[in-house]
């Protein structure tokens, strides 16, 4: 109770300052009556009793602090009083709060935004209940690259894998819904009944699937999205137990009914982070009994996740699965390409997912930190400054009793506001920046989604505004307090430099080095780039347009009629004006398509072979694309259902497998087919996902004569110049065959080509967009501390040039001093520069960390940079009339 | 008397605290009756007196409240609290304990 009091007392001292003073001053009066009335009836006059009391009291004044004091609410007036004064000083000074401010809104904004988009994907965890014990697992293949799983493997670990609770696989799934107005293509997923509960989240409308619902030829059922639901039925609730109706690929049939009962709705919050723009799920719906060589249950084409038991930790899961690997039990047979002899390879989700991009996100991380510490620096430089012209203000304080804590308090509180002030505008900047970063982001992102402001953001930015405010007040604030009170009251006759110089140039040291550092990175990103769009794609990227067109529908059942409809779809496009060439591909080259199958050669022994790309392609492909021959011929138009199945292979692809010896008229045979293919010609090498990825091995089959057809085909338009333009009336001539086919995904050659590189572009805009701020900083603050050392030199250089030296001698003298410190900063810069640069090396493509071309040119700007800051205040230097200055005193 | 030191202060603490013991009391008074008590041998300057009240309110002992004096002037009469009354206590017996112990100290040495 006592401390209750306690506070409430304070707060009345605090808040009704006036009536407590006026209290404590009625109180003494009534004493000072008392003792005077006292006196009197000793016997003194009214006057001398008065006058006695008063002096028996001492100096009210004192008296009165005592009892302030006594009251303890000092340190909170004491505050207040600071933060009043400070604000007074900042607006007395316009033009160095200004920069001060801008610059730590810059550095906090800029860290800020960054940092809201590094925390969900890096370091917040999934969305999910105990995310951390969802594990991702890949078939390892050669090279221990990640591959996908069969459902034949999903069978086997879903029954021996004890340490898991529930395992799951998916794959994706582009259902058409068709109805009104133009189709509409679905991104969704098709799954095993398990997969929401691995991931802990449960419909929040209609139920969950069960296992019944995950059998063959069972019912057809779906579970949407909050988007779609919103989307596409106005959050109707009594969606649940509608029939919606969606057509999809022609080859996994289930009959021709295909209308779906809508059985739940996954609620508003939910992120599903293995494919974010998933927007309905329904069963896989594979046949467990199954076990042919040639069905979908053995092809390596799911992706598997798992959740641990509760009591169960990664490196036990782990064991497990490759304990289970190894082991091959009768209950489950294993086909040779699906053996597991390699393992598996098991990771956290959250891992898994930001793999990709967790050293690209912690560079830029990095890279901005830099950028603030920059900042940070040139606010301390001119606060330093700003000191050395308070010279005067600070001895007058100490003078009159100011303690030295006193005064480092008060300019660390001026230091706070500054960067509060620079805080809540790099908020603003943060939310700019923000939006700036959504939009610039690679597709590929993982969580984008959760990209924004929210509460661990603000408290970052508050931390971090403190942490500024005080490290860049401090080294200010002690250096102001420390000046004797002698030299501070002789406003003139400064005849030496002084120790802020010192500090003030090993500062402006660091700052060239750390904006040498991100110079640096930035360069060497640039060089990768270029390096990377250097690379020969092995095709003609230029005026080539593209789009995905797919034939879905049960009109489509049979081969012929899909054959058909792209035959037909050709002719109507080929007739567009514009055109010059077209041609279909299952494979589009620098995207991600991927259709892999087992080839397996004539020469080699039975159970040997290994996954190549197919790429089911129509007469004219080569040579629209402009993809050369090697040897023998490319597939033409007679290469069709009926005749003997031809196929052409990559130069890489031959020469690895036919080092000694002609390919042409050799044999191989392809996933499952039964006869063999006679291989009539090998073409150039292909770029497939990214200029910097490996050539894949490729083996090209006319579409016609591939039995186990795409559905979906890439159509490759070759114009003239501007071939986007031909867009409309190319969607226009494919929907003249059939109006019901959704084209998807089109975009010219040149912006896949630019998309493929688009991560590392992306790490590069952050670097350079640093870099120059950096750059610009740091020639500010070189510019700063010359003009400073000038201003205070004036008096030294009147008398150089009043015994004698030129003004060139002048000038010399001052870039020289500039310079100087430029070069202590590029060493060191460059030192600190080989070391960071190590953590780019999962960026760079083509180029070491320690890239000459780079670091020189790099250098040299810098250089040049600096000698352009330094020419300002040397010019000034040189232009001093001694006269003027030596007079001045 | 200038700055008190720190015993002296909790001695006088303790003074005061134990004259508003039996009944409310103002400033003046309990001046006043430290004085009279002590037969003139203890006389508390204004200039500590005030202070240490303020302090003594300010850490939860005492509380004060306006009223009427003798004379129907305003006067600020001080009481304790309950905390004050225990803490009154404590501090009478370690007064006693040390007194004792000073008085043993100084009689054998």
């Amino acid at each position: 109770m006592r401390w209750v009091r306690k506070i409430s007392l304070r707060f009345r001292s605090l808040l009704h300052k006036d009536a407590v003073e006026r209290d404590l001053d009625e109180e003494l009066c009534f004493h000072i009556e008392r003792l005077s009335a006292e006196n009197i009836a000793a016997g003194m006059t009214p006057a001398e009793a008065r006058r006695a009391a008063r002096i028996e009291f001492g100096g009210t004044e004192s008296f009165k602090e005592d009892c302030r004091e006594a009251r303890k609410v000092d340190h909170i007036q004491e505050f207040s009083r600071d933060i009043r004064f400070g604000f007074r000083m900042l607006r007395k000074n316009p033009g160095f709060t200004a920069v001060a401010v801008l610059t730590l809104a810059l550095g906090i904004g800029a860290c800020t935004a960054i940092f809201s988009a590094v925390n969900p994907i890096l370091f917040e965890p999934l969305p999910y209940p105990h995310a951390d014990r969802i594990l991702m697992i890949w078939d390892r293949s050669d090279g221990g690259v990640r591959g996908s799983i069969t459902f034949g493997t999903y069978r086997e670990l879903v029954k021996r894998a004890a340490n898991f609770g529930s395992i799951a696989v998916m794959k994706s799934w582009q259902p058409t819904s068709s109805g009104a107005g133009m189709p509409q293509r679905l991104n969704g997923q098709n799954v095993s009944s398990t997969y929401f509960r691995v991931l802990g989240v449960s419909p929040v409308l209609g139920r969950d699937f069960q296992a019944s619902d995950d059998i063959p030829n069972g019912p057809k059922v779906a579970i949407l999205s909050d988007g779609l639901w919103k989307r596409q039925f106005g959050s109707d609730p009594t969606v649940i137990g509608r029939q919606i109706t969606l057509t999809e690929d022609a080859s996994f049939l289930r009959g021709n009914d295909d209308t779906y009962l809508v059985i739940g709705v996954m609620p508003s919050g939910f992120e599903d982070v293995l494919a974010p723009t998933a927007e309905i799920w329904s069963p896989l719906q594979y046949d467990w009994a199954v076990s042919t060589a040639e069905s979908r249950e053995w092809g390596h084409h799911l992706h598997m996740v798992g959740r641990l038991r509760s009591n169960s930790t990664l490196n036990q899961g782990r064991q497990e699965l490759d304990l289970i690997a190894n082991t091959q039990v009768p209950a489950y047979p294993r086909p040779p390409w699906a053996s597991l002899k390699l393992g598996f390879i098991v990771d956290s989700l959250q891992d898994d997912v930001t793999r990709g991009v967790k050293p690209a996100l912690l560079s830029i991380l990095g890279a901005v930190m830099l950028v603030l510490l920059i900042a940070c620096v040139n606010v301390t430089n001119l606060l330093l400054a700003r000191g050395s012209q308070r010279r005067g203000e600070f001895a007058v304080r100490t003078a009159l009793g100011a303690e030295r804590p006193r005064l480092i308090r008060q300019l660390l509180t001026e230091s706070l506001l500054l960067a509060a002030l620079g805080g809540v505008l790099g908020i603003a900047v943060a939310v700019i920046a923000v939006r700036a970063l959504v939009a610039l982001a690679p597709p590929g992102l993982p969580r984008a989604s959760a990209i924004g402001l929210d509460g661990w953001v603000l408290a970052f930015t508050i931390g971090l505004t403190a942490l500024i405010g005080v490290l860049a007040g401090l080294i200010p604030a002690v250096h102001a307090s420390r000046n004797s009170l002698h030299s501070g009251l002789q406003e003139g006759s400064r005849r030496t430099a002084g120790g802020h110089q010192w500090t003030r140039g090993i500062l402006v040291v660091a700052e060239v080095a750390l904006a040498l550092i991100l110079l640096v990175g930035a360069g060497l990103l640039l060089r990768s780039l270029a390096r990377l769009f250097s690379v020969a794609p092995g095709f003609d990227t230029s005026n080539l347009l593209t789009m995905q067109v797919q034939e879905s529908g049960h009109g489509y059942i049979k081969d012929s009629v899909r054959l058909r409809f792209f035959a037909g779809a050709l002719d109507a496009v080929g007739r567009v004006p514009g055109v010059t060439a077209v041609a279909f591909t299952s494979i589009l080259p620098l995207t991600s398509d991927r259709e892999e199958y087992g080839a397996q050669f004539e020469k080699d022994k039975p159970g040997s072979g290994q996954d190549v790309f197919l790429y089911g392609v129509t007469p004219g492909y080569f040579e629209l694309m402009g993809i050369p021959i090697h040897r023998g011929r490319f597939l033409d138009a007679h290469d069709t259902t009926g005749a003997p199945v031809a196929v052409v292979i990559n130069a890489s692809f031959a020469k690895r497998m036919f080092a000694t010896g002609d390919p042409i008229g050799q044999r191989l045979k392809l996933g499952p087919q039964k006869d063999w293919d006679t291989i009539v010609g090998v073409v150039g090498d292909v770029r497939q996902e990214s200029l910097a990825a490996d050539v894949p091995d490729a083996v090209y089959i006319n579409t016609t004569q591939w039995e186990w057809g795409d559905t979906v085909l890439s159509l490759v338009v070759r114009g003239h110049a501007d071939v986007a333009l031909l867009s409309p009336a190319i969607k226009q001539a494919i929907w003249s065959v059939d109006k019901d086919q959704p084209i998807v995904r089109v975009s010219t050659m040149s912006e896949l080509l630019a998309a493929s590189a688009a991560e590392r572009h992306f790490v590069f805009v952050m670097f350079e967009a640093f870099g120059i701020v950096a750059l610009t900083l740091a020639a500010i603050g070189i510019y700063g501390v010359l003009s400073g050392s000038v201003t205070e030199r004036l008096r030294e250089i009147g008398v150089r040039m009043a015994l004698g030296a030129t003004p060139t001698r002048i000038l010399a003298l001052i870039l020289r001093q500039g310079m100087t410190l430029t070069a202590i900063g590029a060493v060191l810069g460059l030192m600190g520069a080989a070391l960071a640069s190590q953590a780019l090396i999962t960026l760079l493509f083509g180029i070491t960390p320690l890239d000459p071309v780079t670091y020189f040119g790099v250098i040299a700007l810098m250089v040049i940079v600096s000698a352009i800051a330094c020419l300002v205040p040397a010019w000034r230097a040189a232009r001093v009339d001694p006269a003027i200055t030596l007079r001045a005193e | 008397m200038s700055k008190p030191t720190d015993l002296v202060q909790g001695t006088l603490d303790l003074l005061i605290l134990k004259t508003m013991a039996a009944e409310p009391i103002h400033g003046w008074a309990i001046a006043q009756r430290i004085r009279d008590v002590s037969k003139n041998i203890l006389q508390v300057n204004q200039g500590a007196l005030y202070p240490a009240l303020h302090r003594l309110e300010q850490q939860g002992w005492i509380t004060a409240e306006w009223g009427e004096s003798e004379n129907n002037r305003r006067a600020k009469y001080y009481s304790l609290t309950k905390d004050g009354k225990k803490y009154l206590q404590r501090e009478e017996k370690n007064w006693d304990r040390l007194s004792k112990a000073i008085g043993v100290v100084l009689r054998t040495v």
